[in-house]
């Protein structure tokens, strides 16, 4: 039980991802699917974060009494993942604005009925 | 200094030549610059690959931080093989674009176009030469991000819905590479390649196998490796001709590349193919998709979405070799990421040219083309004979490695289900060959006239080199073997900084 609740963090995480990753596969909705997304790629960035922390640690800044420090990389390398998911995210929603010009609709769904009914167009 | 510089500058020049293309703005200067560039980038990559070929791996330190702290670029017979490949390509395709551009896509949008066709080419050269996990990621993800706008530019509206649906798997297979990245990162302390091999535990802890399974799929999504390759049909089919060409030369051949990486360099031979199957999934699933993508390939009416499933199904050759696990099915896997980058991007700048003069590249709306324009369907039978794996052809090297490879382990049902796929690539191929020269020129086919001379030029050079490439075997499969035969001993321990 102990260790269950010592993983706690890597259980939110699982939960998150999956729930992401349920969410994109069963949407039609570009949107649902684009924060579903989202929600998976958050997941990775908890999973990073949890690995720098270290028990009984305090921020690595050096300081007089301090001996145990946590490990600031995962952090950082995770600010870059999380730019890289902000701009992922603003082609998709860019990507959706185009589609619903062109298409107006956002349903997966209707796109590829109208893309059978009327073919590629223009 | 310049010369020392030079594995920096392989991706340096592109990324900062890509917000000048936006700050220019003038899309004359921005297709002037775009050329030098790419052109330069070629010229790094070739003088990279020698300085390898003579004086073993290069190492460099980004910054000066020495590796494990900083960021390591290392280039060896691999990465410099991969690089020439993907840089000579770019400049091709490069060179050839503007007049087939100026069709596709809007003035207002071109200098935009090769903004994010150079950060996509920096993306993928950055993947080939970083010697870093993470900065692989970051690399990825730039050649992806830009890949995505470019899918989108495609005049047709159907390339909005591929290029969202590109979007959304290309996503799911990096974050998976993340979370193997991030695990491997868990148990090693350390995000450097070379020191990752060193330190990875091979007795198989559980952790170390989670990793491996997510970064397989991961790349097994980003290479398209069947069954994860329904984004690409349509991506190829509905990006603007010079992104197909681009894409389908070098995008998915990086991502064969990462996964050689990670198997071979990272893992070790041992721990990847060793226990646990991988190498027999990865082989079963090769050869259903060489079937399953061949067969679909022959009944698609669009050329472009036909080759796009011919490059799933060629996916499946390079990855059966790489499962095969020994020097040759290695050397005819990589053989063929060289080889099969240059035939499909010749066919797909081919079939640029029909689109451009032609209008269309429905099969039927093509009778009699051959007649109209010789030169550019000369060059795509060229090509479609080396997919089969005639023989005089660069398509027949690789499948002559492929063949052995499989007979030195006995596996002679693996060589007669390679000898019957061919055959598959025989009837797509021939589908469009009998429509080209066997039927009355009739519909657009009469009007069409031969391509301009910009464009048919690197066609015939690119198509050109295939069969070069089919006689003269030093070059590629030489350099392939020597990147095999180091990958299985043990590489990324010593080199020169």
């Amino acid at each position: 039980m102990s260790e269950f609740l010592g993983l706690y963090p890597y259980w939110v995480v699982i939960f998150l991802m999956m729930t992401g990753f349920y969410i994109v596969i069963s949407r039609g909705n570009l949107i649902k699917k684009v924060i579903g997304l989202n929600i998976f790629q958050s997941s990775v960035f908890l999973l990073y974060i949890s690995i720098g922390k270290v028990s009984g640690a305090t921020a690595p800044i050096t300081a007089e009494g301090f001996e145990v420090y946590g490990n600031p990389l995962p952090s950082v390398l995770i600010l870059t993942a999380i730019v890289v998911g902000v701009a992922t995210t603003s082609v998709a929603l860019a990507l959706v604005v185009r589609i619903r010009e062109a298409y107006n609709t956002i349903e997966e769904d209707e796109i590829k009925d109208e893309i059978r009914t009327q073919g590629a167009g223009p | 200094m310049i010369e020392h510089n030079l594995p920096a500058l392989q991706v340096v020049i592109p990324l900062v030549a890509a917000p000048l293309c936006v700050v220019i703005r003038n899309a004359r200067a921005v297709y002037g610059m775009t050329f030098v560039v790419a052109w330069l980038t070629f010229a790094c990559a070739v003088a990279l690959f020698i300085r390898v070929a003579d004086s073993g791996d290069i190492v460099y330190a980004m910054g000066g931080w020495v590796a494990p702290w900083g960021i390591e670029y290392r280039v060896d017979q691999l990465s410099g093989f991969v690089l020439v490949l993907v840089a000579g390509m770019g400049a091709v395709v490069a060179t050839w674009a503007p007049r087939g551009l100026a069709a596709e896509v809007a003035p207002s949008k071109r200098h935009l176009f090769w903004a994010l066709y150079l950060l996509c080419l920096s993306g993928l050269l950055g993947i080939a030469i970083t010697g870093d996990l993470f900065n692989v990621f970051v690399f990825l993800e730039i050649s992806a991000l830009s890949s995505y706008g470019l899918i989108a530019l495609g005049g047709r509206r159907k390339a909005l819905p591929a290029a969202f649906r590109y979007l959304i798997m290309g996503t799911i297979g990096a974050t998976f590479i993340l979370i193997g990245i991030g695990l491997m990162y868990m148990m090693t302390g350390t995000l450097n390649m070379a020191d990752m091999a060193t330190r990875l535990p091979v007795d198989g802890h559980r952790t170390v196998l989670v990793a491996f399974a997510f970064l397989t799929v991961g790349i097994s999504l980003k290479a398209a490796l069947f069954p994860l390759h329904a984004w690409l049909p349509d991506a190829y089919a509905y990006a603007p001709s010079t992104v197909s060409a681009l894409l389908a030369a070098t995008a998915t051949k990086v991502s064969v590349y990462i996964l050689l990486r990670f198997f071979l360099s990272v893992f070790g031979a041992d721990f990847a193919f060793g226990g646990m199957g991988v190498g027999q999934i990865l082989m079963v699933l090769a050869v259903v998709g060489m079937f399953v993508a061949s067969a679909a390939a022959i009944f698609q009416g669009n050329l472009k979405r036909m080759l796009a499933y011919s490059s799933v199904a060629q996916i499946g050759y390079m990855v059966l070799g790489i499962s095969l696990a020994s020097t040759a099915g290695l050397t005819g896997g990589i053989v063929h990421l060289f080889n099969h980058g240059l035939i499909k991007g010749g066919m797909f700048m081919a079939t640029g040219c029909i689109l451009l003069r032609a209008g269309s590249v429905e099969r039927d709306e093509l009778a009699g083309i051959g007649k109209t324009m010789p030169w550019t369907m000369m060059a795509w039978t060229l090509g479609g004979l080396g997919l089969i794996g005639v023989p005089g052809t660069a398509g027949f090297v690789s499948k002559w490695y492929l063949l052995q490879a499989a007979l030195e382990q006995g596996h002679v049902w693996l060589a007669v289900l390679l000898l019957l796929s061919s055959l598959l690539a025989v009837a797509y191929v021939w589908r469009v060959v009998e429509q080209a020269y066997f039927k009355k020129p009739a519909g657009i086919g009469v009007g069409a006239r031969e391509a301009p001379l910009s464009m048919l030029l690197p066609t015939l050079v690119v198509i050109g080199l295939t069969l070069f490439f089919g006689f003269w075997t030093d070059f590629p499969a030489g350099a392939a073997g020597a990147a095999a035969e180091s990958l299985l001993g043990g590489a990324l321990m010593g080199g020169t900084s």
